[in-house]
């Protein structure tokens, strides 16, 4: 089985691909670049074509399968209605499917469970990220706000911690809002 | 009804402008029916929305109403299209060169003369081995419709003489600017970003072609209008409301910029406003152009499902080879238009609701008054630019006398 996988995301793409790997008789094509996306389709000859909903490209893909219907290898949109539970998941985890008419319906429902899977995979690890990036920029804003301090008070940094901590507890906010506001406050007043 | 919610889907673009308004200016809030919106960047990804409950509503290219219905390309499911969004609002753009050839760049032409002229400028590409290529959004589209109608009445075949190729209309611009494409059919403000880029030049609008044609509709699942009918008939309602703010001049400014604002278009409001004025910009630094119909959101029961415009849409289908004449088929695909869903939405309200369901399309060639069941209802000229006259009644006779 031709799995190609459609992608803007390269990150994304290949903890699909990684996914799909497990499948066995499977062979992937990841195609991240909209750019000469249907030659690479024609080229590829895929089984099942999988595409993340908020691909652009989805309406020139199906136009090409609608035009392929006419060819000696159809590709139906995947809206099986036997296996409209399925569906309906990876619609709701972002990701659409078209299969190859005849393409037995066993064969794709481990495909799709599994592309949902990734998809939710890739959703988690997108906001476990940002999390991430949050937590970093307060780290920084509290930093800066330490400097400013001991800088501009001549305190230590220890001193400087429990004076924005001190601040933080009695305007019931927290240290990085607190951080936060020092820091603009001395971009406003300092230009920089 | 004080808490109805609906959940309505959209692609960036300017004739999304009704449901946003409503929703915008506290018309829909007013009604009893709170709005909130899904953009999307495929019409692909807003129809699977709406058939797998993501949405309750969607703002849909009209064919891919019917389309969807009669299950061109997917399994069928039935799709009720109780409130025209807008008529025309698209345009046909040229690549700078090609319309330099066959037009006068800074004006609209006239429908035939630039038909003609491309047919030349067709035919020498052919000659040098290549055919003209243009780029419509989706093949279940009034642009495409539009467009091959235009072409074949001028003496252009499609897929013969040019080829025509779905392009997403964000990729437009881009596509004009390298060759890509020579040409293209798509709504605002993407025609307005290419003559902004100085990528392409507008030659003619879609009004041009058919005066009255019908362009987005609002989609819902059949199922879905009927256990969600009244927050439905408060949406239309709200809608109205919307159109008579959306077509006066002293809001103008205030609703482009409401439109471009980044939840809804995430565009430049200067271009958005040369739609929403109908002065569009048709050469890079040319004067704005009046053509008071290239966008018709509101007057004359624009908004009415009239089946015969499915009718229309359905015969266009059968045309270009997307599905094959059935006269079930016809009548099921009238029946995606949903008159009597909009009157009941509106009776009472004093609002121009027509007699009939059906007309005659393209048979208007004055101010015609016609019967109103609700209103005073005057239409003006409908025509399409070859003068034809479309009977619903009478499809398969309509497509035999078509070129």
């Amino acid at each position: 089985m031709r799995i190609a996988i459609v992608d803007e995301s390269t990150m994304r793409a290949s903890i699909i691909e990684e996914g799909l790997g497990q499948l066995e008789n499977a062979e992937i094509f990841t195609l991240t670049q909209r750019h000469g996306l249907l030659a690479a389709i024609e080229r590829i000859a895929p089984d099942v074509v999988v595409i993340d909903l908020g691909n652009p490209s989805r309406d020139v893909l199906e136009e090409y399968f609608a035009v392929s219907r006419a060819l000696s290898r159809p590709i139906a949109m995947f809206v099986d209605e036997s296996d409209d539970a399925s569906i309906a998941a990876s619609i709701d985890a972002g990701v659409s499917a078209y299969v190859v008419d005849g393409l037995a319906s066993h064969r794709i429902k481990p495909l799709l469970d599994l592309c949902i899977k990734r998809f939710h995979a890739f959703a988690r690890l997108q906001s476990d990220l940002a999390d991430a990036q949050g937590k970093l920029a307060e780290r920084d804003h509290i930093d800066r706000a330490k400097r400013i301090l001991m800088r501009s008070r001549g305190i230590t940094e220890p001193e400087a911690y429990a004076e924005l901590r001190r601040k933080a507890m009695s305007s019931n906010k927290r240290i990085a809002e607190i951080a936060e506001a020092v820091v603009t406050a001395h971009d406003l007043l300092e230009g920089d | 009804m004080a808490d109805a919610k609906l959940t309505i889907g959209f692609l960036p673009l300017v004739d999304a402008c009704l449901p946003i308004l409503a929703h915008e200016h506290g018309f829909a809030a007013d009604e009893g029916v709170a709005l909130t919106f899904v953009r999307d960047v495929s019409w692909a990804t807003v129809l699977d929305r709406l058939l797998y409950g993501h949405t309750d509503g969607a703002h849909m290219i009209a064919p891919l109403a019917i389309a969807t219905t009669l299950g061109l390309g997917r399994p069928a499911q039935p799709l009720a299209a109780p409130f025209v969004l807008g008529l025309n609002g698209n345009a046909i753009t040229l690549s700078k060169p090609l319309a330099a050839q066959v037009a006068t760049p800074g004006d609209y032409g006239d429908p035939a003369a630039v038909g003609a002229q491309l047919r030349e400028a067709a035919a020498a590409a052919r000659a040098q081995g290549r055919r003209l290529r243009f780029g419509v959004v989706h093949r279940f589209s009034s642009h495409n419709y539009k467009l091959r109608y235009w072409l074949s009445a001028c003496g252009i075949r499609p897929d013969h003489d040019v080829e025509i190729v779905t392009i997403a209309p964000p990729f437009v611009p881009d596509a004009l600017a390298s060759g890509e494409i020579d040409g293209s059919c798509v709504g605002e403000p993407w025609s307005s970003v290419c003559v902004e880029r100085d990528v392409g030049t507008i030659v003619l609008a879609t009004a041009q072609i058919w005066r009255r044609g019908v362009e987005k509709v609002l989609a819902v699942r059949e199922p879905v209008l009927a256990e969600k009918a009244e927050a439905f008939a408060a949406l239309i309602r709200a809608m109205r409301r919307a159109g008579r703010h959306f077509i006066d001049p002293a809001n103008f400014a205030e609703n482009a910029r409401i439109l471009a604002s980044a939840p809804y278009l995430d565009a430049d409001p200067a271009l958005v406003l040369r739609a929403i004025s109908d002065r569009l910009v048709l050469a890079h630094d040319a004067a704005p152009v009046h053509l008071p119909d290239l966008m018709f959101q509101h007057s004359e029961a624009a908004n009415f499902p009239w089946m015969s415009q499915a009718a229309w849409l359905f015969s266009q289908m059968v045309r270009w080879g997307h599905t094959a004449f059935d006269s079930a088929d016809a009548a099921r695909a009238m029946r995606v238009f949903r008159p009597d869903v909009y009157r009941a939405a509106l009776i009472n309200t004093g609002d121009d609701l027509p007699n009939a369901s059906s007309k005659v399309e393209g048979s208007v060639t004055q101010l015609t008054q016609v019967g109103a069941q609700q209103g005073t209802l005057t239409l003006s000229a409908n025509r399409f630019f070859d003068g034809l006259t479309f009977d619903p009644d009478q499809i398969e006779a309509y497509l035999a006398a078509l070129p």
